[in-house]
């Protein structure tokens, strides 16, 4: 079976990451054949392996800092950035990438966190909402625009808005209002507040332009 | 107008400013239930019903219990039984037996939960599930409403397959109706074929009301519609799944789950486990979206709180997308048919109303209700006949979401007076304004002789307003004008819902530091009512929000009676709570400042964070009046209380006595009459002829709703309740596949939530801005009005764009735009739900 490329649908960008990798890792689960949502291996518990699962000590590049962590192989980036590393900014949605809540960067790329094996990030920037402001505490100017225009209601898709906002502005400084639409497109917010939000993302641009 | 203090001079009421829970949400530092961790915390998850209708024979549970990291497995049979329950207000919640508990031996929808298991991980307990063996007996199942009244249809429940009221006994004295219960009934071949084609089939209904004489008004009417119309079931779908984590402490049972009221929720969580609410500690700081599904959280957070006690542990229960399809809620589908008689001049003489609500297996839902009464209230028919039916069907449970029913009835109504409007050459907003309510309009049928009334209404001028803003002659002007495969539309729509309620308590304390104490019970799940609210106190009190702090999100903080936020009662209810706390603050200090520097207490006047004599002379800061209450004790600190505080309110103050000065009080100011908010919303759409795909240009939502406490927040619930609402009109359904009871459109690529790009590019909204007479502030709740205003906004620039016989339900996809056209008839007029 020929490799392919998966198309992220958050970014139109290809993910490398072989179908056969998809296979294998969820075959390493040995168990329901979407499993690499769950989790495994809670901070107290001790459970064993399961048989064939291989759990290996790799190290991430996160918001700046080389983290030292065990993965699974078929573990998705936003589990473990959930639950082994405690950035819990990153949000799950849908597990399945429809929502985008948890849309991190990548090589400064915005992604859906959840569709992405830890494994295959190994020597990437990884930065998440979490290493968004500055180490000062300043916060980023697309999150001083959202402060500034109270962008958001429930904030639970914040985070990811707030990485595929980034991440857009990164490569389109100056966007008018339909493109930086488009560019968080791959994002759902579920109070549907989208006039605000892009009002207040908007905003941030010009904050952006002008930092 | 009631006896009401005069409206205040605004210093932070109507200003927009930083909520203090928004810098967590842009940082990720905000804990929703997910994210916390407990040492020792186990996994739970749920095996799931593969039939709409069925009864659990055996369970083997052998397999799962024999893996390694399997903890515990629970049934129905390990959740506390149904039991009766008195609220804090003395009213008596009886069980039901038949009732949703969380887990089922006889589930009635496919996706229904059967079990839970715990396990030291999220796979471990994944693989015990795959090794459980349930067998099951199928029982009949029904998907449509239509199909369970048919003679001989099946029955979604073994008891029943609607919610009616026993007929009284003969010889019964009258009284409250009696309650409701799960019957049998059916109609007959004659009532379904009665109905012509596309046309609702109007058997006997099992709840009705009448206003006049509408058949002598229907005969004197100048035009008689008589429309059929099915709007979409649709799910909540917040973006936060009800994931809960739960454990025991001391015999307290401590729950993190997704909340829209905080203060409610415990004593939900004490009923569904059979326990004292004084054992219960509940915290949700942040809550990802409600719409309706969480008033009081939902009834599944009790699974994981039964596990942890069994297993001694902590267990976190994460609900994926799908499992939130199927447990987390929905707006139950109406299927309607209004005959509504107009004069010459296009008024509404005449309404008759006939509803069927597709109610899932559970608690009634009153959606059918609601829509008959709102319609009362929009049109203002001066006679009108409701019937309503509530049948229950084996699809996902029902719960209120944003405007429920009145979503429903403006949508059935809307486009009648739309089309009514064309046959009788009269402008769109024209017609509107002639049948709009104003004042102490009425609404409802008369209860022992008397209508009840609006507090006051201001529609009219919500109109005028949004047709102005909306440049409405303009677009009127190019309505209906083809240009190439082009035709644009411009559609207005009028709405109303209940906002606002009473009788709630306000708690704060000015600390020593001069610092004011705000203790909140309101849910945070993103109206930001949980500080708009109380923002009312510092005002009154002349406090800088800057120096503001607010409690929220937990019940072992000492939080005031406050109420349940749903039908967007809170800034209504907990503004005038915060006026009382406030004014119950001002008045102790200047009492605090006579007894301390002499004089009368109303010789002296409070701001500037000062307390002093009018026209000068003595004063002092109110740090120092803070002090001095806690030298004076007694009421000034809050170890005197008044009496008429809810319980829970006094042992929150009792508990934070001596800290210093204490404003506590309850809202006992009149109230004239029933809180509804109103809006006029605005579309102009471009439907593409040739490929039925069109775009809305334009929108604008135009609100009546009192005083606005906070334009930004405010401005994000008119433009995003509306977007809910075009939801609705432009894509968002169930689909079920009838045979096998098996809903098809459970994960949102296939249920399609609207994204940024279906919102219209140009979005607006404005708002009146009068104060409500019946309520201090003068505010009222804005989420609900919006959705059917932005539902039939839509629905009505479609048919200007393509005429009143193409659309026969909502949504309005492409295909039955072109398919209608070209059959020059409505071909999507199929009554069926779900499809």
């Amino acid at each position: 079976m020929a490799d392919h490329e998966l198309e992220d649908p958050g970014t139109s960008t290809p993910v490398k990451l072989s179908r056969r990798d998809v296979i294998k890792g969820v075959i390493a689960a040995g168990a329901a054949s979407s499993a690499s949502y769950l989790f495994r291996g809670s901070t107290a518990s001790a459970q064993a392996s399961a048989p064939g699962a291989v759990e290996r000590l790799i190290t991430l590049d996160v918001n700046g800092q080389q983290r030292r962590v065990d993965v699974m192989k078929q573990e998705t980036l936003a589990m473990t950035l959930r639950y082994k590393l405690g950035l819990t900014g990153t949000k799950l949605g849908c597990d399945r990438a429809e929502c985008g809540a948890c849309t991190v960067l990548i090589d400064d790329v915005p992604r859906y966190s959840c569709s992405i094996f830890t494994h295959t990030v190994r020597d990437k920037k990884i930065v998440t909402i979490e290493g968004l402001a500055g180490a000062n505490g300043k916060l980023h100017p697309v999150q001083q625009g959202v402060l500034d225009e109270q962008g958001f209601q429930c904030g639970f898709c914040t985070s990811g808005f707030l990485m595929a906002a980034v991440g857009f502005l990164k490569t389109n400084p100056n966007p008018t209002r339909a493109e930086l639409a488009h560019g968080v497109s791959g994002n759902l917010c579920r109070c549907m507040d989208y006039d605000k939000i892009l009002t207040a993302l908007m905003r941030g641009a010009e904050y952006m332009r002008k930092a | 107008m009631a006896n009401n203090p005069t409206p205040m001079k605004h210093t932070l009421v109507g200003k927009n400013y930083t909520t203090p829970d928004l810098l967590a949400k842009v940082t990720g530092k905000a804990k929703y239930a997910e994210d916390y961790r407990a040492d020792g915390m186990l996994f739970c998850k749920l095996l799931l019903s593969p039939y709409p209708h069925a009864r659990v024979k055996h369970i083997d549970k052998r397999a799962a219990l024999a893996m390694p990291g399997v903890k515990a497995i629970i049934t129905v049979d390990d959740l506390p039984a149904p039991a009766d329950s008195i609220t804090d207000l003395g009213m008596v919640i009886k069980a039901d037996l038949l009732g949703e508990r969380g887990l089922t031996n006889e589930p009635v929808y496919q996706g229904e939960p059967i079990l839970a298991v715990a396990a030291v991980d999220e796979l471990t307990a994944a693989e015990a599930i795959e090794k459980i063996h349930v067998e099951y007996e199928r029982l009949p199942f029904v998907i449509d409403p239509l199909d369970s009244l048919r003679p001989g249809g099946p029955n979604a429940r073994v008891e029943g397959n609607v919610w009616m009221r026993n007929p009284p006994p003969p010889n019964a004295k009258p009284g409250p109706p009696p309650p409701l219960v799960r019957g049998i009934l059916k109609w007959t071949e004659e009532d379904f074929a009665a109905a012509k084609e596309g046309q609702l089939p109007m058997g006997k209904a099992t709840d009705e009301w009448m206003l006049g004489n509408v058949d002598a008004a229907m005969k004197g009417a100048a035009l008689v519609l008589d429309e059929t119309f099915v709007t979409p079931n649709v799910s909540h779908q917040c973006l936060e799944t009800r994931s809960t984590m739960a454990y025991w402490q001391n015999g307290k049972v401590f729950v993190h789950t997704g909340t829209q009221s905080t203060f409610q929720t415990a004593p939900a969580i004490a009923r569904w486990l059979g326990i004292d609410v004084k054992d219960v500690v509940f915290i949700s700081e942040y809550t990802g979206g409600g719409f309706g599904s969480k008033i009081t959280g939902g009834v599944s957070m009790i699974i994981p709180a039964i596990l942890s006690k069994k297993t001694n542990a902590p267990v976190m229960m994460r609900i994926s997308r799908e499992e939130e399809h199927y447990i987390g809620r929905a707006r139950p589908s109406l299927q309607g048919r209004m005959k509504v008689g107009f004069s010459k001049e296009g008024r509404v003489v005449a309404v008759d109303m006939f509803v069927i609500c597709d109610n899932g297996p559970y608690e009634q839902m009153f959606d059918a209700t609601a829509a008959g009464l709102i319609v009362s209230l929009a049109y203002q028919p001066p006679a009108m006949r409701w019937r309503g039916m509530t049948v229950l069907t084996n699809t996902v449970p029902r719960s209120a979401q944003s405007q429920p029913g009145g979503m429903q009835g403006i949508t059935l109504m809307e486009p009648v007076l739309a089309k009514a409007a064309r046959k009788l050459g009269i402008d769109q907003v024209a017609i509107r304004r002639i049948n709009a309510p104003e004042g102490k309009a009425e609404f409802g049928a008369a209860m022992g002789g008397r209508r009840g009334h609006a507090t006051s209404c201001f529609l009219k001028e919500a109109l005028d307003n949004g047709a102005k803003l909306f440049k409405w002659d303009e677009r009127k002007a190019r309505s209906g004008k083809r240009n190439g495969s082009k035709v644009r539309g411009a559609g207005v729509a009028v709405s109303a819902f209940f906002g606002g309620s009473t009788g709630y308590d306000g708690l704060i304390i000015i600390k020593p530091d001069g610092r004011l104490s705000i203790q909140s019970g309101i849910g945070n799940h993103g109206t930001e009512s949980v500080s708009d609210s109380h923002r009312v106190s510092a005002e009154i009190l002349g406090i800088p929000w800057e120096k503001c702090d607010l409690t929220w999100g937990n019940t072992s903080k000492n939080l005031p009676f406050s109420c349940a936020s749903g039908g967007s009662q809170t800034t209504h209810a907990m503004t005038r709570a915060a006026y009382a706390a406030g004014m119950d603050a001002k008045r102790k200090l200047q009492e605090v400042a006579a007894k301390a520097l002499g004089g009368k207490p109303e010789q002296y006047d409070v701001a500037g964070e000062r307390v002093f004599r009018k026209g000068g002379g003595a004063g002092m800061s109110l740090a120092q009046a803070a002090q001095r209450a806690i030298q004076f004790g007694g009421a000034y600190d809050g170890h005197e209380l008044p009496k008429d505080i809810n319980k829970a309110t006094a042992a929150a103050a009792t508990a934070l006595a001596g800290q210093g000065l204490m404003g506590v009080g309850k809202d006992t100011y009149p109230h004239d009459g029933a809180t509804f908010s109103y809006v006029a919303s605005f579309a102009e759409v471009e439907v593409d002829l040739e490929t039925g795909k069109y775009y809305i240009l334009d929108f604008l939502a135009s609100a009546d709703a009192g005083t606005i406490v906070h334009p930004a927040a405010f401005g994000g619930q008119v433009l995003g309740r509306s977007m809910l609402g075009i939801s609705h009109a432009i894509g968002q359904k169930w689909v079920y596949d009838q045979h096998y009871g098996a809903p098809l459109a459970k994960r949102f690529y296939n249920n399609k939530p609207p994204t940024i790009l279906d919102a219209p590019a140009n979005m607006q909204w404005a708002a009146l801005d009068i104060p409500d007479p019946e309520t201090p502030v003068g505010a009222r709740g804005i989420g609900e009005p919006p959705v059917g205003g932005g539902c039939s906004a839509i629905l009505n620039a479609l048919t200007a764009a393509v005429g009143d016989e193409v659309i026969r339900r909502a949504p309005v996809t492409p295909d039955q735009i072109l398919a209608s056209l070209q059959a020059g008839k409505p071909v999507y007029a199929g009554l069926k739900a779900d499809v």
